[in-house]
C-alpha cells in the first residue's frame, strides 16, 4: 500500500481533531467527577455512540471480519443474539441500580450491595484485564501497521499511546466518551464505502450468496453455511463454527454477552456519564440501533473477501496467504481497504482503522484510571485525601496504565503465549460475574460472602472444565486439557461456551447456597440496590420514544426480524 | 462540558469532505480502476462534506443552547 500526500493530510487532520478536543475540554476538569464521571452530564445519544464505540476497538474490525471469511453470516450472532438482548437488559432493568446508587464503578456497586472482599476481587482483576487488553491492542495496530504501510512497530506504538495519553489525561472522560463518538462516525463513513465497492465487484448480495455456496461445498458443508445463521445450527458437523444452538444460545447469548454487556465497567462507565437517569436507561439502547447494523461494517467485507478468493471479480481480489499456506483470514478488511480504495480515500479507510485501535484503547484507559483511583487507590492506599489529590491520581494512573499498556505490547512480541495465558485467565475470571450481579440484583437474600465464594468457584469452575476438554484437533496445554482430557469439544469456540455455561452455573448455585448459610442484611440498607427494594423509576412523563421499555421492545423487534431474515 | 462534540465532528468531515472533492476533481483518473472506475474520492468525499455541514448546524445550535444554559446559571 502506498500512500500520498492526501492520505497524509486526512490522518493529520484527525490527529489534530483529536487532540483539540482533548485541550478545549482541559479547563472544564475542574472536579474528580468531571474527570472520571463525566460530572454526569452527557446526553444519551453521546453516551450511546461512546458504548458501542468503546467496545469497537481492533478485535471488533480486525477480528469480525475474519470470522465473516471463516464462518459468514452466523458470526452476526456475537452482535443479533451475542450483544441485543443483553444491552436492552442492561438499560432497562440494571441501569436503576448503577445509576441510581451513585456508584462510580462497577466494583464501586458490588462494594455497596455485598461487600470489601467481592469489590476488591473484581476491581483488581478489572483493572489488571483493561491494562492487559490495551497491550493487545496497541500491539494488533503496531503489526498491522508494520504490515500494511511497513511502518517501524515502536513508532506505531509510541505515535497513538502518547496521542490516547495526551487527550486522556487532559480531558478525562469526556475527552474519551467525546472522541469515541467522533472515531464511530470516522469508522462508519471509512468502511462504507469499502463495502458498497466491494459488494459491486462479487455482483451483489445474490453473486455473493453464490461464490458462498462454493466456499462452503468446497469445504464439505452444506451450500447455504455461510449464508444462513440459524438454519445450520442442529448440529455442529453441519456449520463452519462447529456449535450447535444450544451451546451457542446459553454460552454466548446469555452468559458471555450478559457477561460482558451488563458487567463490564469498560461500557457501564459510558452510560454512568449521562446526565439523568433516563438518558443513562436509553444509553445502551440507543447504542444497540448502530450495533445491530454493524455485521453490514464488518462482517460483509470478510464474507465477500473468502468469495472473491473462491472465485475472483472483476478487480481479482483474493486473501494472502500465510506461510503454510492456509488463508490469512485476519488481513481480510485490511487488504480490501488496500485493494479498493485509490490514494485518498485509502487515507480515510486507514484513519478509520486506527481510530478504532484507539477508541478500544481509551474505553480500556479511562475504565482502567477510574477503577484504580476510586476502588484501589480510594479504598485501600490513601483514604480520605481531597478530591484534588484524586484527580491527580486519576492523571497518574493514566500515564501509568499507558505506560504498562506500552509495556505488555513489548512482552508478547517477545512471548506470544503470555498474552493467551492473560486472556485465558481473564476469561475464567468473567465468565460467573453474571451470575452474581443477577442474584445481586433480583434477590435480596443473596450476601457478601455468597457473592464472594461463588465468584470464586465458578472461576475455578471455568479452569477446571478448561483442564478437562480439548477443542477437536487440539494439543493439550494453552487449549486445554492439561489436567486430563475427558471431552473433546468440536470446536474452540464450543469449547470456550460451554466453559461459560459451567463456571456461570457453579457461581449460580454456590452463591444461593452459601447465602441461605450467611447472615442477610437488613432490607433498610440494601433500598436502592436490590429491584424489591428500589422504587421503578417513572417513565411516563416521557415522551413514548423516549421511554426505555419502549425502546427496548422495538430494538428487541428489530433484531428478531434480522434473525429470520437471514435464517 | 463547554463543548457541542458535532462541532468538531461537522469540522473535521467538512474539511476532509472539501479535500477528497478537491482531490477528486483535480487528480489523476487513473487512479480509479482499482475502485471499478468510480471516482469515489469525489463522490464520497462529498457525502461526507455534507454530513459536516450538517453537523456543524446543529452543533453551532447546540453551542448556543449550552451558552444560554451557561448564562442562566450564573
Amino acid at each position: 500500500m502506498k500512500l500520498t500526500i492526501i492520505d497524509w493530510t486526512i490522518m493529520l487532520v484527525y490527529f489534530v481533531f483529536v487532540l483539540g478536543i482533548g485541550f478545549a475540554l482541559k479547563r472544564h476538569m475542574k472536579t474528580s467527577k468531571d474527570f472520571f464521571l463525566s460530572g454526569r452530564s452527557l446526553p444519551a445519544w453521546i453516551t450511546g455512540l461512546a458504548f458501542i464505540s468503546a467496545n469497537l476497538g481492533a478485535q471488533e474490525v480486525i477480528g469480525m471480519g475474519a470470522s465473516g471469511a471463516k464462518y459468514g453470516i452466523a458470526t452476526s450472532h456475537f452482535y443479533w443474539i451475542g450483544a441485543i438482548p443483553a444491552m436492552v437488559f442492561v438499560g432497562v432493568f440494571m441501569m436503576p441500580f448503577y445509576y441510581g446508587s451513585r456508584a462510580r464503578s462497577v466494583p464501586e456497586y458490588l462494594k455497596l450491595r455485598f461487600d470489601e472482599k467481592t469489590r476488591g476481587f473484581n476491581a483488581i482483576s478489572f483493572a489488571a484485564m483493561t491494562i492487559f487488553s490495551s497491550g493487545i491492542s496497541l500491539y494488533a495496530m503496531g503489526l498491522l501497521l508494520g504490515v500494511l504501510l511497513g511502518w517501524d512497530f515502536t513508532l506505531s506504538v509510541m505515535i497513538s499511546a502518547v496521542i490516547v495519553l495526551i487527550y486522556i489525561s487532559l480531558g478525562g472522560l469526556t475527552s474519551a466518551i467525546y472522541n469515541e463518538v467522533l472515531q464511530f462516525f470516522l469508522i462508519v463513513f471509512g468502511f462504507a464505502p469499502l463495502v458498497v465497492l466491494a459488494l459491486i465487484d462479487v455482483g451483489g448480495w445474490s453473486g455473493l450468496v453464490a461464490r458462498l455456496g462454493g466456499v462452503a461445498t468446497a469445504q464439505g458443508y452444506p451450500a447455504g453455511a455461510w449464508t444462513h445463521s440459524w438454519k445450520f445450527m442442529d448440529s455442529p458437523a453441519h456449520n463452519p463454527m462447529g456449535v450447535e444452538w444450544f451451546g451457542l444460545a446459553m454460552g454466548l447469548g446469555f452468559v458471555l454477552s450478559f457477561g460482558y454487556w451488563c458487567t463490564d465497567f469498560l461500557v457501564v462507565q459510558r452510560a454512568m456519564a449521562a446526565k439523568s437517569m433516563s438518558a443513562a436507561r436509553r444509553t445502551p439502547l440507543i447504542a444497540a440501533v448502530p450495533k445491530m447494523f454493524f455485521p453490514v461494517l464488518v462482517i460483509l467485507p470478510g464474507m465477500i473477501a473468502i468469495a472473491l478468493t473462491h472465485r475472483a471479480g472483476a478487480t481479482g481480489f483474493a486473501l494472502p496467504q500465510k506461510l503454510d499456506g492456509t488463508l490469512n483470514y485476519d488481513l481480510a478488511v485490511p487488504m480490501m481497504l488496500g485493494h479498493y480504495f485509490p490514494t485518498g480515500l485509502l487515507g480515510v479507510g486507514l484513519t478509520a482503522l486506527m481510530a478504532s485501535f484507539m477508541s478500544g484503547m481509551a474505553g480500556n484507559v479511562t475504565a482502567f484510571n477510574t477503577v484504580w483511583t476510586y476502588d484501589i487507590y480510594q479504598s485501600y492506599i490513601k483514604r480520605g485525601a481531597s478530591d484534588a489529590h484524586y484527580l491527580w491520581m486519576g492523571r497518574m494512573a493514566t500515564v501509568f496504565g499507558i505506560g504498562v499498556a506500552v509495556a505488555a505490547a513489548y512482552l508478547v512480541t517477545r512471548f506470544n503465549n503470555i498474552m493467551d495465558m492473560l486472556q485465558l485467565v481473564f476469561a475464567f475470571v468473567n465468565a460467573p460475574l453474571f451470575a452474581t450481579f443477577l442474584l445481586g440484583m433480583f434477590w435480596k437474600r443473596a450476601t457478601g460472602h455468597g457473592a464472594f465464594v461463588g465468584l470464586l468457584s465458578g472461576t475455578f469452575a471455568a479452569a477446571i472444565h478448561h483442564g478437562v476438554t480439548l477443542p477437536h484437533g487440539g494439543v493439550a496445554g494453552i487449549k486445554g486439557g492439561w489436567f486430563a482430557v475427558t471431552h473433546i469439544y468440536p470446536s474452540e469456540m464450543a469449547q470456550n461456551f460451554w466453559t461459560a455455561i459451567f463456571a456461570w452455573t457453579t457461581c449460580f448455585v454456590v452463591t444461593i447456597v452459601v447465602s441461605l448459610m450467611t447472615k442477610a442484611r437488613a432490607d433498610s440498607e440494601l433500598a436502592g440496590l436490590v429491584y424489591s427494594l428500589t422504587e421503578r423509576p417513572k417513565e411516563d412523563q416521557l415522551v413514548w420514544y423516549k421511554r426505555p421499555t419502549a425502546l427496548g421492545a422495538i430494538v428487541l423487534g428489530a433484531a428478531l426480524v434480522l434473525n429470520i431474515i437471514f435464517w | 462540558m463547554g463543548l457541542d462534540i458535532r462541532l468538531p465532528i461537522g469540522s473535521m468531515f467538512s474539511i476532509v469532505g472539501l479535500l477528497l472533492v478537491g482531490f477528486g476533481l483535480l487528480g489523476d483518473k487513473a487512479i480509479y480502476q482499482r475502485a471499478l472506475g468510480i471516482n469515489v474520492n469525489l463522490w464520497w468525499g462529498l457525502v461526507m462534506f455534507l454530513f459536516g455541514i450538517v453537523m456543524l448546524f446543529f452543533g453551532r445550535r447546540g453551542m448556543r443552547d449550552l451558552k444560554r444554559d451557561e448564562a442562566d446559571e450564573d
